[in-house]
């Protein structure tokens, strides 16, 4: 798998604020782009950008490689995980994973028991997730990007709530999907095990 | 397509079918709004049969609207309506999925319900089976359209009060229709077909418009 994130000349307006203007950066197959920045400087925004779930005030996004359709969105080719975990208390763990493996798969990627063992989350499996700790809820998120396999992770303070163990077996996560052609866009304050990533400062040029 | 579209369907069901969820809380309402009627208007039998369709109709409104103001707020909250726009399927089939779900676990137990609450209005049998068809042909015009007001509010935190303020005007002309489709049947004097038909109509056409209409509330969300 090889494929090519583009961003080019891509400037963000938030609540009539310029974030960012003029931003080019590509992420090839494999590569992990880390963005930092201040509070507010538009890490999240520009994730969203990417993610398709806000619309950029001028430039294009776009992604490209040999097995993907043209006309593919980058949305259709991203996994988000956003601030919010996107699980249903009511539901349990194995449910909620069970509900975005059907609402998003579209080719293989692990069961969702076997991501959750991945995680080890096994043992929660069957409890509804409004009970599992802040930390619980956030490897049951991360184990929706092992479920369904996306080539692109957009990932917003993913180490938040999670312990060190978890942060451990993110970075194995990450490198793991790295190895196979995957990609990073990961904004985040603390470390994450990209040593060797290209850092985006957001904010800077303001 | 059509696999999200079934996945969220029972998804949905089932989040209402557990607790916190609203399936039962609309038919315990009605059960209140109508059992609280004959209260305010007093043992008059023959007045409560008369304007008995009327009061179910307008419980059904109100019991329809309760749940609907978390339809997309939930979504919103938890993250998950940004990872259903990600999906490949259309929004408007998100919206349609939805509604479906809300209008199963919600307004099927109303109208089902519908015929016993009616016996306590002292509503005899034609007039039951009248309400109950109206009923059953005029509460997805109720979901679908309130289904418009549930996405203009999703991000607004005590959205419920102004969907009702923005829906209920809307749904003046489903009740019209409705109650004096329910009120025709088993009198001789008027008709039960044309209001009954007309009703279906409005059905159909909000099933087929409020779909885009949320959608493109929904897609202003984020901006």
């Amino acid at each position: 798998m090889s494929a090519v994130l583009a961003i080019e000349n891509l400037t963000l307006v938030r609540g009539g604020r310029t974030l960012a203007s003029g931003l080019n950066f590509k992420v090839r197959s494999g590569g992990a782009l880390l963005l930092t920045g201040a509070n507010g400087a538009g890490k999240s925004t520009l994730l969203r950008a990417i993610a398709g779930l806000f619309t950029p005030a001028s430039g294009a996004i776009s992604i490209s490689g040999d097995d993907l359709d043209n006309d593919e969105t980058p949305a259709l080719q991203a996994h988000y995980l956003g601030h919010a975990d996107a699980l249903k208390g009511a539901l349990t763990a194995r449910e909620n994973l069970e509900f975005w493996s059907a609402a998003l798969k579209r080719s293989a990627g692990l069961d969702p028991p076997q991501a959750l063992a991945a995680l080890n989350l096994a043992h929660v499996a069957d409890l509804p997730a409004g009970w599992l700790s802040a930390g619980q809820k956030r490897r049951t998120a991360l184990a929706r990007l092992l479920v369904v396999e996306r080539p692109l992770w957009l990932l917003d303070e993913p180490t938040t709530a999670l312990d060190a163990a978890s942060q451990v077996r993110l970075a194995q996560s990450m490198a793991a999907h790295r190895a196979k052609g995957g990609m990073i866009i990961a904004a985040t304050h603390a470390p994450l095990g990209l040593e060797d990533a290209a850092e985006l400062r957001l904010g800077t040029s303001l | 397509m059509t696999r999200i579209f079934i996945a969220l369907y029972q998804r949905d069901l089932r989040l209402a079918g557990r607790i916190g969820g609203g399936a039962s809380m609309g038919v315990v309402f009605f059960l209140i709004l109508v059992t609280i009627t004959p209260f305010a208007i007093g043992p008059d039998l023959n007045l409560l049969a008369r304007i008995g369709p009327a009061i179910l109709w307008i419980a059904a409104l109100l019991a329809t609207l309760l749940g609907l103001d978390r339809l997309f707020q939930a979504d919103q909250e938890d993250g998950s309506l940004d990872l259903l726009h990600m999906s490949d399927a259309p929004l408007e089939l998100i919206v349609a999925a939805k509604c479906l779900a809300h209008w199963t676990a919600t307004c099927l137990p109303l109208v089902l319900a519908a015929p016993l609450f009616g016996l306590m209005l002292a509503l005899d049998g034609e007039a039951l089976a009248g309400l109950s068809a109206s009923l059953l042909a005029g509460t997805p015009a109720l979901t679908f359209l309130g289904a418009i007001g549930a996405a203009l509010t999703a991000s607004l935190r005590r959205g419920g009060l102004l969907m009702a303020i923005l829906i209920l005007p809307l749904a003046i002309p489903v009740l019209i229709f409705g109650v004096s489709a329910a009120s025709s049947a088993g009198m001789e004097t008027t008709p039960f077909l044309p209001p009954f038909l007309i009703l279906l109509a409005l059905s159909l056409a909000s099933m087929a418009l409020a779909p885009f209409a949320a959608a493109a509330a929904l897609r202003s969300l984020g901006e």
